[in-house]
Parts: C-alpha cells; structure tokens; sequence
C-alpha cells in the first residue's frame, strides 16, 4: 500500500514537473533530470543496483511526442481501447527527420494497425520495449546484464566485456554496456530496419545507433535516457527521456506475453481451412 | 559444423564409478574442491553452456544391456552414428534426398556420446536403468493417438515430442506443433526438461542473490527463475511455474502449471518437472531432471545430462518474425484443397 502511495505520488511528482516546464516553455525532459543526491545501493560489484522489474508510467509507445487523447481503431471496443493523451518523452518535442521522413512517418500513422510491427508481435526493438506497457526485468552482474521484457519473450544481454562490433544485425540490436559513475550506459547497434519507436509511426533505418542511460534515481525509480543517432532518417542526433517505476508488489514477476498464438488468426486466418477450429 | 572434441573431464576422471540409477549429483560435486562461486557463496553457475551429444534420450536397441561403454566402443559408436546421420549424404534416392535437404552445414547435433563421472553414456535416461522411457498409464495410452509419420523425424530427431500428433494436420496454425509456430523451441530445447536437439543448444546463465536466469538460444526464451523461497504462482504457462532453491551446491529447480496445450512426450496438465544443476567442475554443471507424471507414465523417470562450457555466442533467434515455413504449410494445404476439388469436378459432370 505504502508503496503504491510511493509510485502514485512520483508519478503526480513528475507529471506536475513535465507540466510546469512545458508552460516554461523549456524542454520538458531536462526540467527531470536525475538527482545526482541519491546513494544507490550497491551490487556485490560496487557499482549501483539496478536489478529489479521496472516499467515506464506513460503514454510513449502510443507516441513519444506530445498528443491529444483520439478515439481508438476498434468502434466495438470505445472507451476501454481509446488512445490516452500524453506529454512526449522527446526532448524539445521534436524528432529531427530528413524530409523524405517526414512523409514516411506520416504514411505510417495512417496505416499504423497493417504497418506497426507491435501489432504482428514482432520482437519490439531498443527503446521501444523499455517503455511498452508491459515490464522488463534486470538481471544484473559484473560481466553480463540481462534484460528480459515481458512483451513476445522478448530478451537481450548487455556484455559488459566484449567490445566485438555486431556479427550480424539483431530485431533487439547488439548491447554493450559500461558504467560512467552512478549510471549504466548501454550501446545498442546492429539493429534491422523493422522495428519503430511507438504507434505513431515513428521509425529508423538499420543504421539506428542508440545509447541508453539507467541511473537509479531513488528506491523504486529508475532515470531512463535514449540518445537516438540514424544518420539516413535524421538530421541530428535526438534523445528521448523518462523515468522507469519499480514494480514493487509483493510477488512482482515477469509473466509470459506469447503473443504469437493472439496474431494467427490476424496473419494466417485467411490461410484457415473454411470452418475449422 | 562446430566440432568440439574435447571434455574438460580431468577433474572427475578420477572419480570413483558409481551406480547410474539413483546416483546423487551431490556426490559427484564432492569430488571437485574449486568450484568457482558467487559474491553470495553458491556455486556460480554463469556463462555460456552447450548440452550437446549424440546421446539419445533413450538407449538405442543396439545397445541395450549397455549403460556405460569403453572409449573404443564410443568412438566406434560415434563414427558409425556421424555416417548414418549424414545430411550431406545422397545416396539413399529422392526421397532420402528431400529428408536431408537441410544439409549439414545446418547442423550442429554433436559428435560424442555423454560422459557424466566419467562413464560415456548411451542414454541420457539413467531411471529405470533400461534407459527407457517407462510405460505409459493406460489413462495416457487413451489419450495419446497412435504412431506419429515417420518422416518428422529426418528434421528434428525421434526424440521430439513435437514429432507426436497432431503432426500431419494442416486445417490452422492452431494444428500446427507449437515450434513451428514459433512458440515454444522444438524438442523441449527451452524444456523444462532442457534436452539437446539438432541445433542451437546454447544457454546463457546469469545468476544473482535472488535469481537465476537460464536464456535459452531457441526461442530467445528467459527462464527467470526465482531462489527468493517465493512458493508457485497459479498462473499457467508456456515454460511452466519454476522456483528455485540451493539444496547444498545443488540448485534445484520445481517447476509445475504448465500451459494445457504443452506436452512433454504425451505429458498431461499435472506434468511437474525437479531438475537439479551441479557445478561439478571449472567447465562442467551435471544436469540432471527427474519427470514425475502419474497420469501419464507408471513410474518417476530420470536423465543426466553434461552442460559444457562453450566460447560460442548466442544469437537471436528471431523466429516468428519472418516465419513463412508456416504460411507456406497453411497455404500449401490450401492448394492441395483447390487441386481437390477441381479434380472432383469434372467427373460429377460427367454423371
């Protein structure tokens, strides 16, 4: 219960900031950065503990810029399954796209349920499964980290020692991590050209580079930095933001999301034999 | 094809022979003093892991009475196995042919039989001592529809559940065996129980105070395994409910509620699995599962299998993502429906 009141009241905490500096007019995802002040605990290691289940509290994967609640894609669905609005998690709300990208961006959003990849349950791709609403678990030690996302099983190992360049390209990209002080630095390459940001549309190419940043924040919080660099979709090199909560209820786990046997029937369903079951 | 030829065994070599059946794991760890640990004084079971062998899980016919066999009888053993299992082969006709399309390049199915304290083995069952499958109750032999197609096996191995019916039935994906849907890996690679198949039987281990996690190459499946003393959940699910405890230097992993749909070699719902993982030297864990299903099989039955420490990396094995093997089965099937029909045509016309 206490904790819960915790994660409410950060979450009112930072909402309240993201709010106060949009009216500032500044970008909203500086006015967050992390409190230098807090002691992380330690893994046996030395180095700050990040392990634990965490999940982001926001409306990103519908879209990392600042959009208005819309009815959703389902009428049968109404209420229950219409998009929320939300603050964006882009600093200065703007994704530098080359013009060509723009319009490609745009034609996605237009087709976004035949065109997401989120919706076939394709692995989702760096950063986008960090803030899917569904958890991930860290699984932390000296020389590997794990993150395990709940969505489509999805996995991947951050090597803390090997500096060898991607062998081949990966949906869930090529991790290599160091600490810089207090905070986990990740370097994510080797990516495909499949994978998008949200349901907005917003995409890359296969030359995606992006460097992540955890930093524990406080006991159940994490701050979460992406620094998305895509010299043949962008401009410049843009970051996003957001701090991840602490699934912190008693018996917290990762269950399975499979969604593989929830598309079937949305991939294969015209491949079916007429009336079998 | 990755050969690995050689057993980082020296250490256990001179372990004295036990009995096969009912042999402690734990008694096997004793022989070896510098098991490396982690920062909370377990045995540190990281790293990458292979549990590849030409060892079936049941012993084969020609080797029945056998258990255990010599060096010369393995390596003769293995060279007459690596023959008859080459894909590469074309001299068995155009059917042979078709079964071997995926060549061996595609292949890595391993070279020698298991050596666990020691012994090479010819089965990886170890109980009953027959290293057989027990019976099945005559519940389960209701249950379980006949023989499965023999020619499932040329792509994944005799021993694969995923082998059993419905096997065959092409009407929906949902007929379809859940490896070639891309739910589950084929031939219990994810298990529980981990077996070895004919290809990507890579684990990576990251173990931490409150949990141990088993990633498994196929299919990119994390077993989050909790050792916190947490009891089972309620939850039913693909990879089952595991929980983990240290008995000793013994991780002992208990896992039930799997998903209805999954079936260890004809298992039912009340399937529950105990594997216990022993490191047992710089380069070895003894892995061990002891499957317990009374409305399936008469008896408990149990399997050792060696887990080798491997240099290979472990890639993604994104397999839903680009999976026209099923579209290509479904519409195929749709095919051969059409042809049907129209072939059905004329001669109704013609009455």
């Amino acid at each position: 219960m206490r904790t819960a009141i915790r994660v409410a009241a950060a979450i009112t905490v930072a909402a309240g900031l993201t709010l106060a500096a949009a009216r500032a007019g500044q970008p909203s995802a500086r006015a967050q950065s992390p409190s230098p002040a807090y002691a992380a605990p330690r893994a046996p290691d030395g180095h700050p503990d990040l392990n634990g289940i965490w999940q982001a509290v926001n409306t990103a994967n519908w879209d990392i810029q600042d959009h208005p609640a819309r009815r959703g894609p389902v009428i049968a669905l109404g209420a229950a399954f219409s998009i929320p609005a939300g603050a964006g998690v882009v600093e200065g709300n703007v994704i530098p796209y080359q013009p060509w990208a723009s319009e490609k961006k745009k034609k996605n959003a237009d087709s976004w349920l035949t065109l997401d990849p989120e919706v076939k349950c394709y692995l989702p791709g760096v950063p986008r499964a960090t803030y899917m609403p569904h958890p991930f678990q860290i699984v932390q030690t000296r020389n590997t980290i794990l993150m395990a996302y709940e969505f489509a099983s999805a996995s991947r190992i951050v090597r803390m020692t090997k500096t060898e360049n991607a062998p081949i390209d990966f949906w869930m990209g090529w991790s290599r991590g160091r600490w810089d002080g207090e905070t986990l630095v990740v370097d994510v390459t080797g990516f495909n050209d499949q994978t998008w940001f949200d349901r907005a549309g917003n995409f890359h190419s296969e030359a995606l580079h992006v460097v992540e940043r955890y930093t524990r924040t406080g006991p159940d919080q994490l701050w979460y930095e992406a620094t998305i660099e895509d010299p043949k979709v962008f401009t410049r090199p843009w970051k996003m933001s957001m701090p991840l909560y602490r699934r912190a209820e008693k018996n917290a786990q990762l269950f399975e999301y499979k969604c593989v046997e929830f598309v079937e029937e949305l991939l294969y369903g015209h491949l079916r034999k007429e009336d079998s079951k | 094809m990755r050969r690995r030829l050689v057993f980082a065994l020296a250490v256990l070599a001179s372990a004295p022979v036990a009995q096969l059946a009912g042999q402690s794991p734990r008694a096997a760890a004793t022989s070896t003093q510098t098991i490396p640990r982690a920062p909370d004084g377990h045995p540190d079971l990281q790293g990458m892991w292979t549990n590849v062998t030409i060892t079936r899980l049941e012993r084969p016919a020609e080797l029945k009475g056998k258990a255990v066999v010599s060096e010369a009888e393995a390596a003769a053993y293995a060279k007459e196995y690596l023959k008859t299992t080459d894909k590469d082969r074309r001299d068995g006709g155009r059917r042979a042919d078709v079964e071997r399309a995926y060549n061996a390049f595609f292949w890595d199915s391993g070279t020698e039989l298991a050596v666990v304290n020691g012994q090479r083995r010819t089965s990886l069952i170890v109980d009953p001592p027959d290293g057989q499958v027990p019976a099945l109750t005559a519940e389960a032999q209701k249950r379980i529809p006949g023989p499965r197609p023999a020619w499932g096996s040329a792509v994944t191995g005799p021993d694969d559940p995923e082998n059993a019916p419905p096997f065959g039935l092409y009407e929906n994906p949902e007929e379809r065996p859940l490896a070639e849907r891309c739910l589950l890996a084929f031939g219990s690679s994810s298990g529980p129980p981990m077996l070895p198949i004919a290809y990507n039987n890579h684990y990576q281990i990251v173990q931490t105070p409150g949990y141990v996690m088993i990633l498994v190459e196929m299919v990119h499946d994390a077993r989050i395994i909790p050792t916190d003393g947490r009891p089972h959940g309620n939850t039913r699910r693909w990879l089952g409910d595991s929980v983990g405890r240290w008995e000793g230097d013994t991780l002992v992993v208990d896992t039930i509620n799997f998903k209805p749909q999954v079936s260890f070699r004809g298992s039912s719902e009340h399937l529950h699995v105990i594997e216990r993982f022993t490191r047992t030297g710089a380069n070895t864990i003894l892995y061990t599962f002891t499957i317990d299903d009374p409305t399936t099989w008469t008896r408990q039955w149990s399997a050792e299998i060696p887990l080798r420490a491997t240099g290979e990396r472990l890639f993604e094995y994104a397999c839903h993502e680009a999976n026209y093997g099923l579209e290509g089965v479904l519409r195929g099937a749709r095919a051969q429906d059409k042809d049907k029909e129209t072939s059905e045509q004329p001669k109704a016309k013609q009455k």
